[in-house]
């Protein structure tokens, strides 16, 4: 567990990792310039898990959307191999059954509907959705839900993984289920993740290192390495200190 | 059955209107009853002229028909047009509005002229009159894909078709049938202003006003009944056709968030 600042050289950056340098953002709307990010930095060598926690409009969706390549930065660099987005709410389209809302992304890059089914059918399966292939989202459980928005970014077959509050929306029961359901995947599939929280315990529970942003503008004003073994146990004394210390950074007083 | 069942509240409405509508025809002088034919006679002479009004249906039918698919294909290439290009919809969309403003009987008999006699102006004038909610419904269909949507497709390397087949075409689906239906209604004026243009050798509309012209008043009631229960039979026709066509929009609705 080493604690550095941010801007202290590391060389961590594989070749499908994610390097964001001393990133600027500003948007202007009706009430005028907003600065979403202001000297914001992130290094995710390939295969880690970076979450990213900070407060409430810090800029984070703004990070992801740049990592995606969906927006250029005002200033500084974004070096990121090609990264998908998953999405807060699940945004899967109702009239698709869910194989066929997880093989979206490959009819997207023009696969027919057979070849895509194909491919995604052994992931449902792995993903504890078997029987449930032609079940339409209105009739799956949320955890569900989110397990075929997963899958569906997974499929789209990016190196990096963008995740974006990814269970936010979930009750804590469920959300608990999913948390170590990602690990656990993540531990089968390995793709280099930027996953953005407001949930202190989720980011020290599945990241590699944890990025804690200031409020808007959003800049990283520390950076905390968790050097657990997985499965990881929210009762671990090791965790609820890397807990305390990610609220701290986060100017949280316990 | 159960929703048949459930309608018997109406049902016993329209059975007590039609009831004050037969004494008020029964009870009033001669004249009155040659102006307004009491139900009983309405009855009568659908059964009498049963011939002559389904030979007319089949013509102002097909007419509606045929103009509800020229405007469904009208509406749905102006609402992709508008939607793929901001200039067409700053070009296009002030010109759709203001077609609304065109008095339809007026134009009519000129439309008429211009393109001869036959299907073609009675096609234009129902079309004209009835695309206008199918395009509507349509954009706003189009339009109401979720932006974080659009942003994965992008993440998905999608093309602007591919985000349209996959995710905006479908989407656009429920708007389309619902214009649909509420145009169905309105071509059915229309057919009726098409054929009062003077070059009609037959429909309803047309029926109607020969049998008014001679005071068969009770013949000229039956056209205009069997006109109304053929625009109803078409909006519910539409309504099964949208319950098949996009089940999940009726599925989604009043379940409890998960």
């Amino acid at each position: 567990m080493i604690e550095a600042p941010v801007k202290e050289p590391r060389d961590l950056s594989g070749p499908t990792g994610v390097q964001v340098e001393v990133v600027s953002r500003t948007f202007v709307t009706k009430r005028g310039e907003v600065k979403a990010l202001d000297g914001m930095s992130l290094r995710a060598p390939q295969g880690a898990v970076v979450a990213v926690v900070g407060p409430s409009g810090c800029g984070k969706s703004t990070l992801l959307e740049l990592i995606c390549g969906l927006q250029s930065p005002d200033a500084g660099t974004v070096t990121a191999a090609p990264a998908v987005l998953m999405p807060q709410r699940d945004l899967l389209l109702p009239w698709l059954s869910a194989i066929d809302n997880a093989g979206l992304a490959l009819r997207a890059r023009g696969l027919g509907r057979d070849e895509a089914r194909a491919h995604a059918a052994p992931w449902l399966e792995r993903f504890g959705l078997a029987g449930f292939e032609r079940t339409r989202p209105a009739e799956l459980s949320g955890g569900m839900r989110q397990r075929v928005s997963f899958l569906r970014s997974l499929l789209a077959g990016k190196p990096v993984l963008a995740l974006d509050e990814p269970f936010a929306a979930l009750d804590a029961i469920t959300r608990a289920e999913m948390q170590a359901w990602l690990a656990h995947v993540l531990e089968i599939e390995s793709r280099t993740v930027v996953l953005v929280t407001h949930d202190v315990e989720e980011a020290v529970m599945l990241g590699d290192r944890v990025v804690v942003m200031s409020p808007r503008p959003g800049k990283a004003v520390a950076e905390i390495e968790v050097e657990l073994q997985r499965p990881r146990r929210r009762t671990d004394p090791a965790i609820v200190a890397l807990r305390e210390r990610t609220l701290e950074a986060l100017g949280v007083r316990a | 059955m159960k929703r048949l069942l459930s309608g018997w509240r109406a049902a016993l409405l329209l059975a007590v209107l039609i009831g004050i509508w037969e004494l008020y025809a029964d009870l009033g002088s001669a004249t009155r009853r040659l102006i307004l034919p009491a139900p009983h006679q309405i009855a009568k002479a659908l059964y009498v002229d049963r011939g002559l009004l389904w030979s007319n249906l089949l013509v102002t039918g097909e007419e509606i028909l045929l103009g509800i698919a020229v405007a469904m294909l009208a509406s749905v290439a102006l609402a992709v047009l508008i939607h793929f290009s901001e200039s067409a919809r700053r070009a296009v969309y002030p010109l759709l509005i203001s077609s609304q403003a065109i008095p339809i009987p007026m134009i009519a008999p000129v439309l008429v002229l211009w393109l001869g006699f036959g299907l073609a102006p009675k096609l234009v004038v129902i079309a004209l009159v009835s695309f206008f909610p199918i395009v509507v419904t349509t954009l706003a269909g189009l339009a109401a894909v979720d932006p974080e949507l659009g942003k994965l497709m992008r993440t998905f390397d999608a093309s602007r078709l591919a985000t349209f087949r996959h995710v905006e075409a479908p989407s656009a689906l429920p708007g389309l049938l619902t214009g649909t239906k509420i145009a169905v209604v309105v071509a059915v004026i229309g057919a009726y202003l098409a054929e009062l243009s003077g070059t009609s050798s037959g429909g309803l509309g047309f029926l109607y006003q020969q049998a008014e012209a001679q005071l068969l008043m009770p013949r000229a009631y039956a056209a205009v009944l069997i006109l109304c229960l053929f625009a109803i039979a078409l909006f519910a026709l539409l309504s099964v056709a949208e319950r098949r066509a996009i089940p999940w929009a009726y599925q989604s609705r009043g379940e409890p968030s998960r």
